[in-house]
Parts: C-alpha cells; structure tokens; sequence
C-alpha cells in the first residue's frame, strides 16, 4: 500500500502540470464552497446578533417580523405608535430592569433617524453581548445633538461639528425637511456590522422638537417654531414607535410578554428577539441556500474536470501501467493506484481550498466587516464545513473510481502488451 | 562478495522443474473464430536459454501472455515452474507472475518518474519472494540492484539518474537488470534488441545472457533476428511450434 501510494505520488508528480489544473479547479470549488459557507454562517451569526441584552422588543400590535423588521432593522414603518404613558407603564413593572424607547419615522440622506433616550447607549447590546461604543466624540445631551452610525460617518463623510438636517419620512419630498432645525454631530459611534452603523441617532426630545409645528405628517402654515425657541415648550414625547426591554431575570420573559400584550391601555405586543429573528431568518435564507447550491454544482463540475483529466491521460499512460504488470502490479493494484491518485489530487485540492479559505478571511475579515458590515471569523471548522469537506473528499474519490476502473479493464486487456 | 553470491544461486536450481511447459494448449481470444495458439508440447527448463524465432503475426504476443500468465489457455496446461497457471486465480497469477517471472519489453520498459535504481528495484515492491531473494545475501536489495547494474555497465551515478535521461541502449540494460532482479524462474525477452543499433546489441545480448546465466534464470528470447541465433543452443521457430489454423494459413498465403 505505501509503496503504491509512493508510486501514485511520483507518478502524479510527473504530470503534474495537467494535474496542478486539475488539483486547483477543486481547491477553487472548494474555497467558493467554504466562502459561502463561511459568510453564510457569519451572516447569520451577524444577523442574529444584531439585537441582543434584549429580552423583549415592545411595539403596536402587528406581525412579530415587522416589529423586528422596524424596530431593530429599521426597514419599513409601525402601523402605529405606541403611547408614552404605556411605557413608563411598563417601566414600573417589577421585572422590568430598563426599557429603551425608539421613536422612527424621519431619516437623513436614506439613513434612518431614531430617536431615544440616553440609556440606548447603555443598554443596546449587540454580538455576543457588545455594548456600543464612541468612536469620537459623545453623546447626545442638547436637543439638536446628533449621534451617527459609523456607516454614516463614512458614507457621507460627516466628521464632528457638521450639521445635518434631517427629513419626514424618507426624505423623498424635499419640502418635507426639517431645514429649519439642523442638528450638530456630536458623536460618531465605533462599527458594529448592525443596523446601528447605518443609523442617525437624537433624542426623544429632538424628535418632540422638529415636529412642534407639525400636524398629521405636514408642517402647519404660518406658526413655524425657531429653533431657539423649542425649549419654551414641552418637549416630553407623548409617542414612541417601540421600546426595547431589558429584564432583572429572563425567567419573566413569558409573565412580562402576556402583561404588555393583556395591558389595558391600548393593543400592544411584545416580542422575543430571538425568536423573530430566526422567523426572519427562514425568509431571507432562501437566497443563501442559492448560492450554496451554486457551489455545490460548481464543485460537481470541477469532479466532473478531474475524471476527464484522468480518463483522457489514460491511453498514454497504458505503457506506464503494463509496466507496472510486467514487474508484478495485478489489475488490482492498478485500480488502487488510480484511486490513490484521484483521492491525492483531490485531498490536496480541497486542503489548499481550505488553506485559502482560511487565508481570505483572515487577510478580508476586517475590511469585509468595514465595509459589508459582515465580519467574518476564522474558527476552527464547523459541523457544517466538516461535512462539506468529507463530501468533497469522498465525491472527488469516488470520482476517480471511474477512471481507475477504466484502466482496470485497459490492464486486463493490454496484459503485457499495451496497443499503443 | 555478490559476484560468489552469484554463481552459487544456479546450483541450487539444477534439477529443478521446467521453468516453462506447455502441453496441448490451444487458446483462442473471445469472439475469435480461430485459435490463436495451438502448441502440443514445448518446455524450457530451468536455467535455460531458448531463442524463439518468429515474424510477427505468428502468435509470439499469445505465447509471450500465455506463459506469463496475462491469459489463460483455454485447453492443456501452460504451467510456470511447476504452477499451472488454469489452476489460479487472477490475483495468485499476479503474485506468481511478480514472483517468478521478469519481463523484458521490446522498447520503453522504464517508468520516466522514477530513477533507474528505482526502476530496478521495482519487481521488488510487489513481491516479497523477489525482495527476499535480491536482499537475502547478506545485503539489500538496493545493494543487489547496484551490483546488476554495474553488471550491465551502469555506474553509481547512472544509476541515481532519472530513467528518462538514459539512451535507449542503456534503458534496455537497466530493464534487464529489472528483469533479473530476485533472480526469478524465468526472464521473458520480447525483441529487446530491435530498438538498438548494431554494436549496442552485441553488448547488451552478451551482458543479458551473462546475468542470466549467473542468476540461473532461465531465458525466452524472442526476436525475428536471426543473428542473434547464434548466441543460443536451441532454437525455435515459433511457426512449426504453434499448430493454430490461423497461423498455417498466414504462412502458406
């Protein structure tokens, strides 16, 4: 056996050229396959850990996706907004250790605004219990301050100090703009890889602010507010579109999720991050099991390259195997010695596709994280990759049986006498 | 110290049985309507050096394959010192073909990825009986295959050489070499000379019957060249040995 494998390996070696080819498109199959893996994997790792400290997100009655979708996600809008005067409601409850409220609807440039209180800062987590932290600058603490996400910051090249102005809605009606209230950039929040980098963050009295003089989604003719003089008036919300809630014990989720959906006031619901996320998870999936399916046939073609490398390298090589019959190798022999090759060429192509693998995300990580807001990680391969890697061993030796059996039968019927 | 080494290896072989024997073997491939090989009796014993003369088209492929083992005769016994190849299966015929017989092909006999040492030394990776044999004098096998070459005229530093680099002259020295290493029953020479020019094949038939002789194999050389007939005590003409009807109407047309 190790003197045939030692064969196989010098024998490879002597047609290596072909064989490189052949030996690459697999380790390409496999890099593409455990690429997609990979991102797969840390997308969804991402996209789960896009909320999480939180045990419950709190918001008008509607579908637990779409609560997730706006709340967290900040894509599409509430149906309805929920009372002021229901969440302190459920800050009292005993269970509840801080409840964040978000108030959304404006945004600026395309990026969405939410408008919270200071505790957002303290109590949004993200990842593995990441809290968020300040690239530069600081907090909101003026009602005109402004917190950005580093997306933002990078995208539209804000820095410190720079104003912005902020629109109604999504900013496609100009007149819509709260141009007579710019807000001051204070701050510039570090990357995450969430929706937060993507998002401009104020106060829930900024948001009071810049719709003082405004009713039902259009400013009101004739009584415009200056900006200097908004802190004359009330600024207390009496809306927010959600609140996100963190518990003294996650025991009470379930007891703290049937009081906000029985409470009195007004129809509320509450739901688990979690849980909608993986609901949210099996819609946007679909796309991700495409490409993997994509790989997979990718990886087929390039077994498909390796048998006919080997089968078309065949008839030249009926010399080299009547040799080997000559000095003693049965047809046998030669089968295995095709199948130690197939299975060399294709050990060696999937190891140098895992190689690269592992070296584009550990060369691409970070600037795929800056950039995508998908950080990827190199860890030890999973369950999922183990077993994308012994597919790809087994289907590229079992492929290579059909060309050992071919020079199988060329031995048995050459003999000694190849007809070359 | 291999050279005494060498000359008491055929003493232990005297008297022993044929090396080759064939007695009422008719074969004929599948599908064929005539047989390819009709031979009533012909035996080389041990030791012996027998020149087979034949154009082509007589069968001498047949009866090459026939006494390896690579085919099985459908009728009569083609035995192989002493074993009768009808009685194996193919994989005891593999590993008594490794064991007992070295073949010596007409041209490109050598694997181009391995050195000539390694090229010798192959039989030896597939049977034990011939690694056995080749190292059992007190030295290794590597070291026996050294001394065969030095026999055939190739030195240390031809012998580290890629087979590939060799001309082709000395490419057929180093499948002798092959062929005898392990000192099997029987070396089968398919028209090893007719790649090689005049004075190339004088010294390769007189350090090929050298070995052979001092190994104690016993020798099938075949080849159309009648010249080299002289080298050898018995001749054959494969046309009067082989009775099959295929061949007599060859000759005759």
């Amino acid at each position: 056996m190790s003197e045939l494998l030692s064969l196989a390996v010098r024998s490879a070696w002597n047609r290596r050229f072909v064989l490189s080819l052949v030996m690459s498109s697999i380790a390409l199959s496999t890099f593409l396959l455990l690429g997609i893996e990979r991102i797969r994997s840390d997308v969804h790792e991402n996209f789960s850990q896009s909320v999480s400290g939180t045990d419950l997100i709190v918001g008008a009655r509607t579908g637990s996706v779409q609560l997730l979708l706006y709340s967290v996600f900040r894509i599409g809008g509430a149906t309805n907004n929920i009372r002021w005067s229901s969440v302190q409601a459920i800050a009292k409850s005993r269970a509840v250790a801080w409840i964040v409220p978000l108030s959304l609807g404006d945004s600026h440039r395309g990026f969405p605004v939410v408008a919270t209180t200071g505790d957002y800062f303290d109590h949004f987590q993200y990842g593995d219990h990441q809290s968020l932290t300040m690239a530069e600058g600081k907090r909101f603490s003026g009602v005109f301050d402004a917190v950005i996400g580093s997306e933002v910051a990078s995208r539209l090249r804000y820095k410190l100090g720079d104003h912005v102005v902020l629109s109604h809605g999504d900013g496609a009606f100009a007149a819509n703009d709260h141009a007579d209230k710019p807000f001051t950039v204070v701050g510039v929040l570090a990357a995450t890889g969430t929706p937060v980098d993507r998002s401009v963050h104020i106060s829930l009295e900024a948001m009071e602010a810049i719709h003082l003089d405004w009713v039902a989604g259009a400013p009101i003719p004739g009584t415009s507010v200056p900006a200097d003089q908004v802190m004359q008036h009330d600024l207390t919300p009496k809306n927010v579109t959600a609140a996100l809630i963190g518990l003294k014990s996650r025991a009470a989720v379930f007891g703290v999720q049937r009081y906000v959906s029985e409470y009195d006031g007004e129809p509320l619901m509450a739901i688990l991050p979690g849980v909608a996320l993986d609901e949210l998870w099996d819609v946007v999936g679909i796309g991700e099991k495409a490409l993997l399916a994509m790989s997979l046939l990718v990886a087929i073609v390039s077994m498909a390259g390796l048998v006919a490398v080997i089968l078309a390298g065949l008839n030249e090589r009926r010399r080299e195997l009547a040799i080997l019959r000559a000095v003693g190798a049965g047809p046998r022999q030669v089968l295995l010695l095709l199948a130690l090759e197939g299975g060399l060429i294709t050990a060696s192509g999937v190891f140098l596709g895992f190689v690269l693998s592992a070296l584009a995300v550990l060369l691409l990580g970070d600037w795929s994280a800056s950039h995508f807001g998908i950080a990827l990680h190199l860890h030890r391969p999973g369950q999922d990759e183990v077993i994308l890697l012994a597919g790809l061993l087994l289907g590229g030796w079992v492929a290579s049986l059909g060309p050992g059996y071919r020079a199988y039968r060329l031995s048995l019927a050459d003999g000694l006498s190849p007809r070359t | 110290m291999s050279l005494d080494a060498n000359r008491a290896a055929p003493i232990a072989r005297v008297g022993a049985v044929d090396a080759v024997s064939l007695r009422g073997a008719r074969f004929r491939y599948p599908g064929a309507i005539e047989d390819a090989i009709l031979i009533d009796h012909f035996a080389v014993g041990a030791g012996e050096h027998v020149f087979v003369k034949g154009p082509s088209g007589c069968g001498k492929t047949t009866l090459l394959s026939l006494i390896a083992g690579v085919l099985v005769a459908n009728e009569g016994v083609v035995a192989l010192d002493g074993h009768d190849w009808a009685t194996m299966s193919s994989a005891a015929r593999d590993h008594v073909r490794a064991d007992h017989v070295g073949y010596i092909f007409q041209q490109f006999n050598l694997l181009p990825y391995l050195s000539v040492l390694d090229n010798v030394l192959l039989p030896c990776r597939f049977s034990r009986t011939r690694a056995a044999r080749a190292g059992d004098q007190g030295s290794s096998a590597a070291v026996r295959a050294r001394d065969l070459l030095a026999q055939m005229g190739l030195g240390k530093e031809q012998a580290a050489r890629a087979a590939s680099t060799l001309s082709v002259g000395q490419q057929q020295r180093v499948a002798a070499a092959r062929a005898l290493i392990g000192q099997p029953a029987l070396i089968i020479a398919d028209e090893p000379t007719s790649a090689l020019d005049e004075a190339v094949r004088e010294s390769f038939m007189r350090v090929l019957l050298t070995a052979c002789a001092e190994a104690g194999s016993a020798l099938v050389f075949v080849s159309h060249d009648a010249r080299l007939a002289d080298r050898f005590t018995r001749h054959i003409d494969l046309r009067l040995l082989n009775r099959a009807s295929s061949i007599r109407e060859e000759a005759s047309a």
